[in-house]
């Protein structure tokens, strides 16, 4: 019965391996924190140089995006969760309670960006995106903000 | 995070070269930010170069500093130049079209 073999596999390959959560106030010192720690976590999975360097920028765009927009500098908490899975596939997603997004898509379009000051270019969404397989945004205004990240890491032991 | 210890600052004629060290986020991108903008203000040079060689990582507010930096010293006639960009640095600026905008030396 090879289907039902396959089936087996591939359920085995959504077992998750190992879990982290974090909780941390949206304190722009935070973000460097947040990228230390998920790439601490990340490090028993023996990424490539450059995939763990994707994925902590990810957390940082995601962390920045909780500190800037959705607590607009007020402060709130930050939730974090990692998975990784039996098949190297790696969940992360980054949660806050604060101002929530009007509109998921225009959000997401490069260069979108509500800022004024003028130092921000709209990017972290499209840079969260090109360095990772899949991006959801879950928004309700007023509620907040769920952004999860999914990255495949290559085969252990593989450059 | 990014305290006077942790940017170069030289001037050579008419040249500004800063070289900061470290990671540019959103929590370091102010202060490096306030530090290019005196210097530069301060300097009048004619090329301005932003040495990122020894940046290890940089993430979009990274991007958004360097495009305020080019706005800022377009407006003074300043040619913003970069230098020691590493590949993922590139990577970023090539995802918004940026990496257009500049000159990039391979050493400052
Ligand atoms: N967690 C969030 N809560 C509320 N609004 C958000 C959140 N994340 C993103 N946004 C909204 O989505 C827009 C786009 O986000 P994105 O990260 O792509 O760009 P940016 O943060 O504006 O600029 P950059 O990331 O390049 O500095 C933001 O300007 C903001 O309006
Ligand atoms: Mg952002």
């Amino acid at each position: 019965m090879k289907n039902s073999k396959q089936t087996a596999s591939a359920g085995e390959g959504r077992r998750v391996v190992n879990e982290m959560r974090l909780r941390l106030p949206a304190l722009s010192q935070n973000e460097g924190v947040a990228r230390g720690t998920v790439g601490a976590f990340l490090a028993q999975l023996d990424p490539t140089v450059e995939e763990l360097a994707d994925l902590k920028c990810v957390v940082s765009e995601a962390v920045t995006n909780c500190v800037v927009h959705a607590y607009g500098g007020r402060g709130g908490a930050i939730y974090i969760t990692v998975r990784a899975r039996a098949d190297r596939e790696v969940e992360i997603s980054v949660r806050d309670h604060g101002c929530g997004i009007a509109n998921v898509r225009q959000a997401m379009q490069p260069m979108f960006t509500t800022d004024k000051s003028g130092e921000r270019s709209g990017m972290g969404f499209a840079v969260m995106q090109a360095f990772s397989d899949r991006v959801r945004v879950l928004s309700a205004v007023g509620k907040g903000t769920k952004v999860t990240v999914i990255k495949r890491l290559s085969p252990a032991g593989e450059l | 995070m990014f305290g006077s210890s942790r940017i170069t600052v030289t001037l050579d004629g008419g040249t500004l070269t800063i070289s900061p060290r470290g990671e540019i986020d959103h929590h370091s991108a102010r202060s490096l930010r306030d530090r290019i903008d005196n210097e530069m203000y301060l300097n009048r040079p004619a090329i301005l170069i932003l040495d990122l060689s020894g940046v290890d990582f940089m993430d979009s507010s990274g991007l958004g500093l360097l495009l305020g930096r080019y706005q800022r010293a377009s407006e003074i006639g300043c040619d913003l130049k970069l230098a020691g960009c590493s590949a993922r640095t590139k990577k970023i600026l090539e995802l918004s079209g940026a990496d257009k905008l500049f000159d990039f030396l391979a050493k400052a």
